[in-house]
């Protein structure tokens, strides 16, 4: 009996890698353990994010169990899908604060954007790996139109902060398949001479933003507002922190979206600089793993998706730490498997699920 | 561990010589080192993040504490002016006033008992105030501050400053109050605000307007104080305040004015609607009056009513109980959320289905022996004029409610004809009101029956439409349930010619801040498909029932021609016995309908009356229609005593 259910339960997480499940956990339980006190000990939000937790970590085994190659082929429909309903946000989408951004199915809302997050590298993985071996200036060009349409109509909705970075992802995989430093290096030359251009073609509330992030006494009580009262929480928590549950900017209400994209100052402000090392640590050996996953990949496909995903994962971190810490501005980025919300944890675990695919399908096709 | 990994697997290819290499093993290489370079790059991030923390937490340490702890710039809400809700002639029906409250912290303060025990020594604590913060307490979260004492005197103001460092976490605060001058006069129609809940937390994310609700307290939960809680609102003003490490105010730095939300005048009046409601005296039931030109509501009772104002600081238990318990329903909004059998008063629609669908002609007449059989049936379909009235017209058939005329128009006409007219006049659905909870009530048809009974536990012979049901619902019985406000709706629209307007309460909503006013009031909303001298046989008739029906006694006298239908709706089935009103319960006895216009060449006012358990229409209902009409068309000198029906209506006038 013993024998068997060793049996099944080594059967079960044979495709689970240990190391990098071991890092999502404890990012989710210091999750967790913010949230209780950022949502002032309401249990129904934890419960809900442990609900949403159970779901993710299913889909991430499923993904891991299905090859590299079968999520290969899920590829073009998913991006073509996508960039459907990207259309069809832009036609009869539903404007929530002033964007336009979400599908009504009737039953539920769905944000296509959110969809792009994965279909954008997913797609260009595919595209390289279906070509390998004969890739040139044109496969570059045509990657750069597979980019740019869906990132030109979430840029549209108006949702800037997503389309940068689905943006980085396509980026990220033309980077790994060997785009010439050269025009890298051009890319961001053109990008620093078109700056004031592209200044002249943003909307209020993103210009606004961005001189709030040179400046935030500039609009204390508007976009300013939520830069300063991070920073004056980060700063306050000092090397210790104030201690769980005893944060004051936390709990006099002067933290604006602290269970979501705010949610890291919670955790500064509670557990200092000390808690905040422990979680870079985290989140540097969570990216670690993927990067040596995405090294020993394989397929071309594997590469490119895996190194993608992992560079995604340090995108997210590090824009909304940095967002928090005010070193960035203030985008819509929560703060990964740490920040509330069902969606994004599920994204994030099924991405998880494709580097645990990658690790553990190789031997089969390495010769 | 990444750090290292990442070097070792650069240092093992990093020497071996390109030339040696195959293509794809060189790719490999390529790739590699690529993943190396945004290694680096990952970590120079974290590295710079690292250093802004310590920078933050560490070098700046000091500068965010004394921010955080010592010096906080808060932002303080300023709770708007909730608009003022007036009748059509101005006359003011809610209202918001300042007054000063006790609130209390529960997470600044160590013992509460003590403390609200030793806060009784200096202000008044009721046994109520206890209990209704103990209910509060539950409600809320700790960090929130809560009223204890609501109201206070100057004196009692002045008593707990002078005491008030005894008492942290205890705080004085000026609130907006809401009054409601009339109490239950109108009760349904206002409704009241109350404190807002998880739900209305949901309702108020669902606006996106959760900013705006930051500061308040309140939020409407009843009737137009709900229906029009958008504009009664207003926008909320922020003050910028220095506060210390208690979180007192120590400065104010700015200041946004709040705007006040907007005023409401109704088309209710509140003098008319004084005079239905005591016209009701002791019973139970429901009225709307409506101005068939406009879609005006003029009244709108439902009795019994309740004090709004009992619900503004959070109801205390016993007063709840007291309500929610009560046989009498006082909380049930009647003429909005109680759908009846419609009774004889659908008479006069369906002849006018019949006329306009080509069924009767107005001279056309049938013999009624008192009683009609489906052919090849035994059952008897009774007339409740014992050997029946004769020969019958069209006009009779309404004047003297001859319910065989009706069984026999049911039995030859096809349910989904009748239910579609019957649509036109707005039965079935919600009429658009303008406050939320509208029934549709129940507007029988092939489709309603089949949708109704489609649960698992009912067969194909439930869901079947069978002649039985057309001949009950000929004579308002049967499936048929609407509201008093439908019937008032429909009634109007016949008064008025077959043009319907949309009922509503508000007649126009001021903006404050730019003193515009913008009418509710709209265009007529639907049009019935009648013809005029239609409408006019129809108009007839009512105006025979008031002069020489069953209501006539009701307006013996009247200064004015008046056109009415009484009705009676069954609540308890006697299987066959002959109803005797005295034997009966009172609470299983018939509810008593009314619905009449007038004048009759050129209405200004349409009335739907409903008293539960009245009896018969004539005797329960019509006289309040009479009170209504004498003071909205004569004013406030004529009302007299309306005459009272002492004899039992005739055998001749049967419904």
């Amino acid at each position: 009996m013993l024998v068997f259910i060793a049996r099944a339960w080594e059967a079960l997480t044979r495709r689970i890698d240990r190391m990098l499940f071991g890092c999502a956990i404890a990012i989710v339980g210091v999750g967790i353990v913010t949230l209780f006190s950022a949502a002032d000990q309401s249990v129904p939000r934890v419960t809900s994010q442990l609900l949403s937790f159970g779901f993710a970590i299913t889909l991430m085994w499923l993904v891991a169990n299905i090859p590299p190659q079968t999520l290969a082929r899920a590829a073009v429909p998913l991006y073509v899908v996508g960039v459907l309903m990207l259309i069809g946000v832009a036609m009869f989408g539903i404007v929530v604060n002033g964007s336009r951004r979400w599908l009504n199915f009737g039953v539920a809302r769905f944000q296509p954007s959110e969809l792009m997050k994965i279909a954008v590298p997913l797609m260009l993985a595919w595209y390289f790996q279906k070509f390998e071996g004969r890739i040139g200036w044109i496969d570059y060009l045509l990657a750069a139109v597979l980019i740019v349409v869906p990132v030109y109509l979430i840029k549209r909705q108006p949702d800037l902060g997503t389309a940068l970075l689905i943006a980085a992802s396509g980026f990220y995989v033309l980077y790994l398949a060997g785009l010439s430093w050269k025009v890298i290096v051009g890319l961001a030359a053109v990008g620093a001479a078109t700056g004031p251009m592209v200044w002249q073609h943003l909307h209020d509330y993103q210009r606004e933003r961005i001189l709030t992030f040179i400046d935030p006494t500039r609009d204390p009580l508007g976009a300013g507002y939520h830069s300063t009262q991070a920073s004056i929480a980060l700063g306050s928590g000092g090397v210790a922190g104030k201690g769980w549950l005893n944060g004051t900017q936390t709990h006099l209400d002067f933290l604006p979206e602290r269970h979501t994209d705010f949610i890291f100052a919670v955790f500064g402000e509670e557990f200092g600089l000390i808690g905040n090392t422990l979680l870079l640590i985290l989140y540097l050996l969570l990216i670690g793993r993927g990067l040596v996953i995405t090294a020993n990949a394989s397929t071309l496909f594997a590469r490119l998706i895996a190194g993608a995903i992992t560079l995604m994962f340090f995108t997210y971190a590090f824009v909304n730490m940095g967002m928090v810490s005010g070193v960035l501005p203030v985008v819509g980025v929560p703060l990964p498997l740490v920040s509330y919300g069902g969606t994004a944890m599920v994204s994030l675990f099924i991405g998880l699920g494709v580097l645990m695919s990658v690790q553990a399908h190789r031997k089969l096709v390495t010769t | 561990m990444a750090r290292r990994t990442l070097f070792l697997s650069r240092n093992r290819f990093g020497h071996v010589p390109k030339s040696n290499l195959s293509s794809v093993e060189r790719d490999r290489f390529l790739f590699r080192r690529r993943l190396g370079v945004a290694g680096v790059l990952v970590l120079m991030a974290f590295g710079g993040l690292f250093a802004r923390f310590f920078y933050l937490q560490v070098v700046q340490h000091q500068h965010y504490q004394t921010l955080a702890e010592t010096n906080r710039i808060a932002i303080v809400p300023i709770v708007p002016n909730r608009g003022v809700v007036t009748d059509r002639n101005g006359i003011v029906m809610a209202q918001s006033y300042s007054g000063y409250t006790l609130e209390l912290t529960p997470s600044k303060i160590k013992n509460l008992d003590e403390t609200i025990d030793a806060l009784a020594q200096v202000v008044d604590v009721t046994p109520r105030d206890r209990k209704r913060f103990r209910k509060l307490l539950d409600e809320s979260k700790n960090f929130e501050s809560m009223p204890l004492r609501t109201r206070l005197s100057d004196e009692e103001v002045a008593r707990f400053a002078v005491d008030r460092y005894r008492f942290p976490g205890v705080e004085i605060k000026a609130r907006l109050f809401r009054q409601y001058p009339f109490a239950e006069i109108a009760s349904h129609v206002i409704g009241y605000i109350g404190r807002i809940n998880d739900k209305d937390v949901e309702r108020i994310a669902d606006w996106e307007d959760v900013a705006n609700y930051k500061g308040s307290d309140y939020i409407g939960k009843v009737g137009i104080e709900l229906s029009y809680e958008r504009e009664l609102h207003g926008t909320t003003g922020w003050e910028e305040v220095e506060v210390d490490a208690n979180g007192r105010a120590v400065r104010t730095l700015s200041r946004t004015p709040p705007v006040p939300g907007n005023n409401l005048r109704l088309s209710l009046d509140i003098k008319l609607q004084q005079a239905a409601e005591a016209a009701f005296g002791d019973r139970r039931g429901g009225l709307v009056a409506i101005d068939p030109t406009s879609g005006d509501v003029l009244a709108f009772v439902s009795r019994p009513g309740y004090d709004p104002n009992l619900f503004v600081d959070g109801i205390d238990p016993a007063s709840w109980q007291e309500l929610n318990e009560s046989p009498d329903k006082p909380l049930l909004n009647r003429p909005l959320r109680g759908a009846y059998p419609p009774g004889s008063t659908i008479k006069p629609f369906l002849a006018l289905s019949a006329l306009a669908n080509g069924r009767r002609t107005p001279t056309q007449t049938i013999f009624d022996p008192g009683f009609f059989q489906i052919p090849g049936q035994a059952h008897r379909f009774r007339d409740d004029k014992p050997g029946g009235h004769g020969t019958v017209d069209m006009y009779k058939s309404i004047v003297v409610s001859c319910d065989t005329y009706y069984y026999m128009l049911a039995s030859e006409t096809d349910i989904d004809v009748t239910a579609r007219f019957l649509g036109e006049l707005g039965f079935g659905q919600k009429t658009g009101l303008d406050i939320e909870g509208e029934l549709t009530g129940v507007l029988p048809s092939r489709e309603w029956k089949r949708q109704r009974f489609s649960g698992k536990n009912y067969r194909e012979e439930h869901r079947k439409w069978y002649l039985g049901d057309s001949i009950s619902a000929g004579i308002g019985q049967g499936y048929n349930a609407f509201t008093p406000v439908q019937l008032a709706h429909a009634i109007a629209m016949v008064a008025n010619d077959g043009v319907g307007y949309m009922p509503h309460l508000v007649k126009s909503v001021q903006d404050l801040k730019t003193n515009e006013v913008r009418l509710i009031a709209r265009e007529p909303a639907s049009r019935l498909d009648a013809k005029p001298e239609h409408l006019a046989v129809i108009k007839n008739a009512l105006i025979g029932v008031n002069k020489e029906g069953t209501s006539a006694a009701a307006f013996r006298g009247a200064a004015y021609t008046s056109g009415g239908k009484t009705g009676t709706a069954q609540v308890y089935s006697l299987k066959g016995e002959k109803y005797t009103e005295h034997k009966v319960d009172e609470r299983l006895r018939d509810h008593a309908w009314f619905i009449a216009y007038a004048p009759a060449d050129k209405p200004k006012i349409a009335v739907a009356v409903l008293v539960e358990n009245g009896g018969f229409g004539a005797q329960a209902a019509a006289p309040i229609a009479r009170k209504v009409f004498d003071y909205y068309l004569l004013g406030d000198k004529s009302v007299g005593p309306a005459p009272v029906l002492q004899e039992h209506p005739g055998d001749d006038e049967s419904d």
